[in-house]
Formats: structure tokens, sequence, C-alpha cells
């Protein structure tokens, strides 16, 4: 019989696997927005399993608005590493230091 | 029964996706593993009930930001060998904190098996809704109580769609087609750029 505590076993592996993929690919800045993607993915089956489990239609509700939010996220990011390559030539994230930050 | 082969189906290979994701030496690849990962996240609510949020991953990603990330690793020319150097280096710290964050999610779960916080009426059966379909009820839902945020997710939208064309958007040559000097029109007048003529009856005007 499956129960909650199974999507939230799911969830919290892909939420690990997206932190880990942040932390491996340091120097690849499109698998580090695939990792957060996954990581909003975890986030978002969570938000169902609970809305499913609670009979609270709310967490689907939000699941959608997480997604757009990602959807928007993923859209300004990308922009962001266009225009970055376009006048860097590298998209190598330790070279980010034009900000002096 | 068929349920619970279906759960372990979709979570293996929601799991292995997301795996050869963040392992894959192409991005390419990773770009690829992640459709597949959105899939069977999509099975997986199919499988609560959840189709509304199912068919919006598989629209939403799958077809829009999955085939943006395939655009963008595809346009850039990047030597990705180079950017694979520092994997070796940063794996123990990653294994570290990725093995310290899943025991304190397990401990979480283990501390709600317990079973001390009350979340709500975790019966099953308090359904508030279960007459309709599940779109149905979400549109109810969204329409009604939730309609302000609806906006503001429309209204980030358009945000991000404004900023991602002015982020991109190359200066062409001077006076080329679609070249804007947004400063030369915030300077335009009323005054100078119209002029009030009164044509006496019978004639034209000079302009």
């Amino acid at each position: 019989m499956i129960g909650i505590e199974h999507y939230i076993v799911v969830s919290a592996i892909l939420f690990v696997l997206g932190v880990l993929g942040i932390f491996l690919n340091r120097k690849n800045i499109i698998v580090i927005l695939m990792a957060i993607e996954l990581i909003l993915l975890a986030v978002n089956i969570n938000l169902v399993a609970f809305s499913a489990f609670l009979g609270d239609l709310v967490g689907q509700v939000f699941a959608m608005f997480v997604l757009t939010v990602a959807a928007g996220e993923a859209a300004i990011g990308l922009a962001i590493l266009v225009i970055y390559f376009r006048g860097r030539g590298t998209i190598a994230v330790d070279d980010v230091d034009r900000l002096k930050g | 029964m068929i349920q619970t082969i279906a759960f372990y189906l979709f979570a293996v290979l929601v799991i292995a996706s997301a795996v050869m994701v963040i392992m894959s030496r192409n991005p390419v690849h990773s770009v690829l593993w992640l459709i597949l990962a959105f899939f069977n996240a999509a099975g997986l609510m199919v499988l609560v009930g959840a189709e509304f949020i199912a068919m919006l991953l598989v629209i939403v990603y799958v077809g829009a930001v999955a085939v943006l990330f395939l655009f963008v690793v595809m346009m850039l020319d990047i030597d990705f060998a180079e950017l694979r150097a520092g994997f070796i280096k940063n794996f123990p710290l990653g294994i570290a904190i990725a093995a310290i964050l899943l025991a304190e999610l397990v401990l979480g779960i283990g501390a709600y098996r317990v079973g001390a916080i009350e979340l709500g009426t975790p019966d099953g059966a308090s359904a508030p809704l279960l007459d309709r379909s599940n779109i149905e009820s979400i549109g109810a839902l969204l329409y009604r109580d939730y309609i302000f945020l609806f906006e503001a997710a429309g209204i980030i939208l358009l945000v991000a769609m404004v900023g991602a064309i002015v982020l991109t958007h190359r200066k062409g040559p001077a006076d080329a087609r679609g070249q804007q000097d947004i400063g030369k029109q915030n300077r335009r007048r009323p005054e100078e750029a119209t002029v009030m003529k009164q044509p006496g009856i019978g004639k034209g005007v000079d302009l």
C-alpha cells in the first residue's frame, strides 16, 4: 500500500539530488539551473502529495504558482546566460567576478 | 496492486533520471534525462489524482522549459570538457552535504511517523470537492479564492518575458528596422511633434 511516506521519500531524494547536482557541477551553470528545476520538482511533488493526502486542493493551486515562478526563473536565467556567453565566450561560473563581489 | 507497481516504476525512474541529470557528461543528455524525470513525476502526480498539475508539468516543463534549455545548450558553443574539471574536487563536499540533508529529511519523516503533529484531518475520506473533476475544482478554487494570486502569477510571467527579451535583444546598426531609442522617445514632447492647423473652407493646408 502506497502512503504519504512513499511520496515524501521520493521528493526528499529528488531534493537531495538537486542540491548534490549544484555542488557537483559548480562550473556548469546550465546543469546548476537544471538542478534547481529538480529541487522545484521535488517541492511540487510534496505539495501535490499532501494536497491529495489532506483532501485540500490549495496544495495543487500553490504547485501551479511554483510552476509559474520556475518557468519565469528558467527564462530569465537562460537569458542572463546567453548575454554572458555573448560577452565573455565562456559560461564558467568561477570566472564570474566582474562585479568584484 | 497495479498502483503499487506503477508508483515504484515512476519513483525509481524519476530518481534514476535525476541522478543522470546531475552525473551526465553532456548537458544535452542532461536535458533529455530531465525531460524523462518530468514525465515520471507527472505520472506520480496522476497516481494521486492531480491530473491538472500533471498535465501542466508535461506541457509547461517538457513543452517549454526543457525545450528552452535544449535550445540554449545547443546554441552556445561551449567546451564542456573544461567545465567538468571541478567535478572530482567538489565530490567529497557534495556527498557530505547531500548525506547531511538526506539524514535530516529522513529524521523529519521519522518524527512525522511518530505522529506528534496534527496538520489537518488525514483520514483520507475528507476530500471536500470530490463530486467534481480535479480541473473543475481547481478552477473554482483558483478563480474564486486565489484570483489575485493568479493575476500576480500572470504579471510575473509578463515581467519574465519582457526581461528575457530586453536582456537578449541585440543592438543592430543605427536606423535599422526594430531599432529603438528610448531616450529619444521620452524626450519627444507633443508641442514639437504635432502642429495645429485650421484649414480654410475649400482649401488645403501647407505642411
